[in-house]
């Protein structure tokens, strides 16, 4: 892909708009359509897409494997961890409304950790995977 | 007669995609497009829950003054983690059959079975 | 009126696009479909109102399955050979299958209907409380995160699991089979390769 003018340069237009939707769809989620997951699956696709067009080594290097593959487990650790921030805070595992005086307002700081949580191992995995299947040789 | 029709067309409609997921997955026997016959049997599921979480009428749960009637949220909310953990599901089945493909040189299920029978 | 054209429209769509995809031979031919197939499946979500799902289906189907399709097309090979058995016995149990279902339909009850049993019980708590409890406009993601966020952190840890799966899978030199002492332990994890390509070999297919 190194020769395509066309889609070299679409792609690196595109791709700081792709990362922005991403960001807008992980903290949007809670008053529109999205959250983490989705956020998560767009985030890594804007490193597919440059890994695509721009090739694996490239990716890898703003991407590192080493990095990814602990967010992995960084995105279950927060989720758990504002579970027990709950459970220390007085309520029970995942009680979100423990986490602030107000508890409407521990929902929305606990929604906002957890929903970063998810998208974190999302997009980690989701990164890690391709960086697999394309770093296989045939 | 037609309305009778219409109330089921979904459900139907969901049961045919499943039924032809269900056959590439018995009756091919390459291995990626048994994996994308699970795709479409999957995504028939998906198509089953959202069908009964409709609301004639209703519009997306998305909670606002101008709106009585909302479609059923949860089964968008069982959906939506079931497409997620199916994609991360369909790449370990990729990475299998990566792995058989490199073991074997094949990933035709009849070359399998014989190329297991010599061994 | 329209919506019951479009959702006829859609649904006649996906299931000729299913249709193809069983009787295509070429199997690049085959993940495209299915990534239309997808898109088809993510426009019907947003004509039955869950545009949650309507979205993760248009990202993870139509983007990230498709990628990674390719990608192992381009390493096993794009043709998928005829069977050598016949197709009669598969035909028949999907035949009986899918009839016990139709069958099974007649007692649900139909389609759109706002007293079915499913919109009677735990729903309607969550539309009408989940705003004063929760605060956030978007129910689906009220129940996800917050009402369900134990369903939530398991299917979190689902992914997570599939994820260390495929490293365990991929994750090692090609060839390292025979001999688990010559693995070199890495203790990053990653796969430090001096040869890694690019998909720039991977032909037609990217």
């Amino acid at each position: 892909m190194r020769h395509h003018r066309v889609l070299r340069i679409v792609s690196k237009l595109l791709i700081p708009f792709i990362v922005l939707f991403a960001l807008y769809v992980q903290f949007h989620g809670d008053f529109g359509p999205g959250g983490g997951f989705q956020a998560g699956v767009i985030f890594a696709s804007a490193f597919i897409l440059y890994g695509l067009i721009f090739g694996l080594e490239n990716a890898r290097k703003v991407a590192p494997p080493a990095v990814v593959t602990r967010l992995v487990a960084a995105g279950v650790l927060i989720f758990a961890g504002t579970g027990y921030a709950g459970l220390f805070g007085g309520g029970n595992f995942l009680d979100y409304g423990a986490l602030r005086a107000d508890p409407v307002a521990g929902q929305h700081l606990g929604i906002m950790v957890i929903e970063f949580g998810v998208g974190t191992t999302v997009a980690a995995t989701m990164i890690t995977i391709f960086f697999l299947f394309a770093g296989r040789e045939r | 007669m037609l309305q009778a029709i219409l109330d089921h067309f979904n459900y139907w409609i969901a049961i045919f995609l499943m039924m032809i997921g269900f056959y590439t997955v018995v009756a091919r026997g390459n291995l990626v497009k048994k994996l994308v016959g699970l795709n479409i049997f999957q995504t028939s599921v998906f198509l089953l829950y959202i069908s009964m979480g409709k609301v004639i009428g209703g519009t997306a749960p998305i909670l606002d003054d101008r709106f009585q009637i909302y479609s059923n949220p949860i089964p968008h909310v069982l959906i939506l983690t079931a497409i997620v953990v199916g994609v991360a599901t369909t790449a370990l089945g990729l990475g299998l059959i990566v792995r058989i493909r490199e073991s074997y040189g094949t990933i035709e299920e009849d070359e399998l079975d014989l190329a297991d029978g010599e061994t | 009126m329209i919506f019951t054209l479009i959702d006829i429209a859609l649904l006649t769509f996906m299931g000729a696009t299913a249709f193809a995809i069983l009787r295509l031979r070429s199997l690049f031919a085959v993940v495209m479909l299915s990534g239309i197939y997808s898109l088809l499946a993510a426009s019907m979500f947003v004509a039955l109102d869950a545009v949650d799902v309507a979205f993760t289906e248009a990202a993870v189907g139509a983007g990230i399955s498709t990628v990674l399709m390719i990608a192992v097309l381009a390493l096993t090979g794009e043709r998928e050979k005829t069977p050598a058995h016949t197709p009669l016995l598969p035909l028949l149990v999907v035949i009986l299958t899918g009839a016990a279902l139709v069958y099974g339909t007649f007692d649900m009850p139909a389609f759109g209907d706002a007293n079915a049993p499913v919109h009677l019980h735990v729903a309607p708590r969550y539309l009408h409380d989940s705003f004063a409890e929760v605060g956030l406009p978007n129910v689906v993601t009220s129940v996800l995160a917050s009402y369900r966020g134990y369903d939530t952190l398991g299917e979190v840890t689902v992914i997570f699991t599939a994820g260390v799966a495929v490293m365990l899978l991929l994750g090692g030199r090609k060839g390292d089979d025979a001999g688990i002492k010559q693995q070199p332990v890495d203790e990053d994890g990653d796969d430090r390769r001096a040869d890694s390509k690019d998909l720039d070999g991977s032909g037609g297919a990217a």
